[in-house]
């Protein structure tokens, strides 16, 4: 049950774009089209499912205070905190996850591949993927926790995305003022998105 | 200060700026600008760590193989937010603790990326700073105008004093995140019917 409520919180409640706004850069960017929304979506989920439990076990067994006590022993353990290099180390987790992903999803399923591989490279440097993980780091999730925070963020993320993308695609059809148009009215068309999900926060866990 | 520098210095405050214009940097200028002190420290962290980023890169452009730049600038700009981090942990831990995840995401911000990419790859040392510099300014121009409003309309204070008297009625909207977007979106509107030459024809 705590897992649902999780991924519940983390898809609707705590939405990573309207919520927190986090991956605004390529949820802007990339939201013209229905199509390619729906792929870098697919790519978000994917890429934090796997990273939020990896950095999650990273930090758990090497970086939190008194944590490497099955290398040093518990005495010699608790006087060291690797803590502030928790920003590089899931930075490079990010990085290579994604480098591993298109190389194995390109050898496994080329057609995935043709629809998720321009996004990838993108991802390293999506703050939802490294924002998900110091999230994670914050709220003090264990493995399974963190499997169901990312896989339901990027669900989230996906989501807005889509819908973003739909709105803007009818759009193109409307009579906007000319210095509205483009970045300008996608950030009203956002903030009212937003306003819609700020209803979930009603829902009590 | 002949006529390309000073554009490469004051070219992002308004024509070329990170936010409204290269659309870079959204998260952080709608996440930390609830209130007015939050905006004000995260610009000076970003100002501090885009400078020396785009110094550090700049001078290491000709040593960084091309296939695996994108990493390096990654471990780069992480060293130096690590070092940002820290420092407002030391001397301004109230703030930091306030910023939450968002100091550790000016890594993934992509006005450091895309500045590093863009122009330190390509330019001297001394003009990348220039550049750093500039788009520190509009970057901080942008979150310390929309942070002004979001705080003064939406709990009717600023830097946590009251400025506004009984009279006034709290607009919650503004707080949350439906204001911050509202908020952008006007200031581009804004901007861009002050210089028409800037608008999309989509």
């Amino acid at each position: 049950m705590e897992l649902v409520n999780i991924f519940l919180q983390s898809a609707f409640i705590e939405n990573m774009a309207l919520a927190f706004f986090l991956g605004m850069c390529s949820f802007l960017a990339v939201s013209k089209k229905v199509e390619t929304a729906v792929g870098l979506g697919t790519a978000v989920v994917f890429v934090l499912g796997i990273t939020t439990p990896l950095n999650n076990l990273i930090y758990d067994n090497l970086l939190r205070e008194g944590s490497l006590s099955w290398l040093l022993g518990a005495e010699k353990a608790a006087s060291v905190n690797l803590e502030f290099l928790s920003f590089i180390a899931f930075i490079a987790t990010i990085a290579a996850t994604v480098q591993i992903v298109e190389m194995a999803i390109d050898k496994f399923s080329p057609a995935l591949y043709g629809a998720l591989g321009v996004f990838l490279p993108l991802i390293a440097v999506n703050c939802a993927i490294l924002g998900g993980s110091l999230f994670m780091v914050q709220r003090e999730y264990d493995v399974a926790e963190s499997t169901v925070f990312g896989i339901g963020a990027g669900f989230g993320f996906m989501l807005a995305i889509v819908a973003l993308a739909a709105i803007r695609e009818k759009l193109k059809y409307s009579n906007v003022p000319a210095g509205l148009r483009g970045l300008g009215i996608t950030f009203i068309t956002t903030g009212l998105m937003a306003m819609g999900f700020i209803i979930f926060g009603g829902i009590q866990l | 200060m002949n006529t390309e520098n000073k554009d490469v210095l004051f070219g992002p405050i308004h024509l070329k700026n990170p936010i409204t214009l290269q659309v870079l940097g959204i998260c952080s200028a709608l996440a930390v600008t609830s209130k007015l002190e939050t905006a004000l420290v995260m610009s000076g962290a970003l100002t501090a760590v885009l400078i020396s980023s785009n110094v550090v890169i700049s001078m290491l452009r000709n040593k960084i193989p091309s296939s695996i730049r994108v990493i390096t600038q990654l471990a780069i700009i992480a060293s130096l937010v690590i070092v940002a981090d820290q420092v407002m942990k030391a001397y301004l831990f109230d703030v930091s603790k306030q910023l939450t995840v968002f100091v550790g995401l000016i890594i993934t911000n992509c006005i450091v990326m895309g500045r590093a990419e863009a122009f330190a790859m390509a330019n001297p040392p001394g003009k990348s700073a220039l550049d750093g510099l500039g788009n520190s300014i509009g970057y901080a121009a942008i979150l310390i105008f929309v942070g002004f409003f979001r705080e003064l309309l939406g709990s009717g204070t600023l830097m946590d004093k009251q400025v506004l008297g009984d009279w006034y009625q709290p607009n919650g909207l503004m707080v949350m995140s439906p204001g911050a977007f509202f908020l952008i979106g006007l200031l581009i509107w804004a901007q861009r019917a002050y210089s028409s030459e800037l608008n999309e024809n989509e």
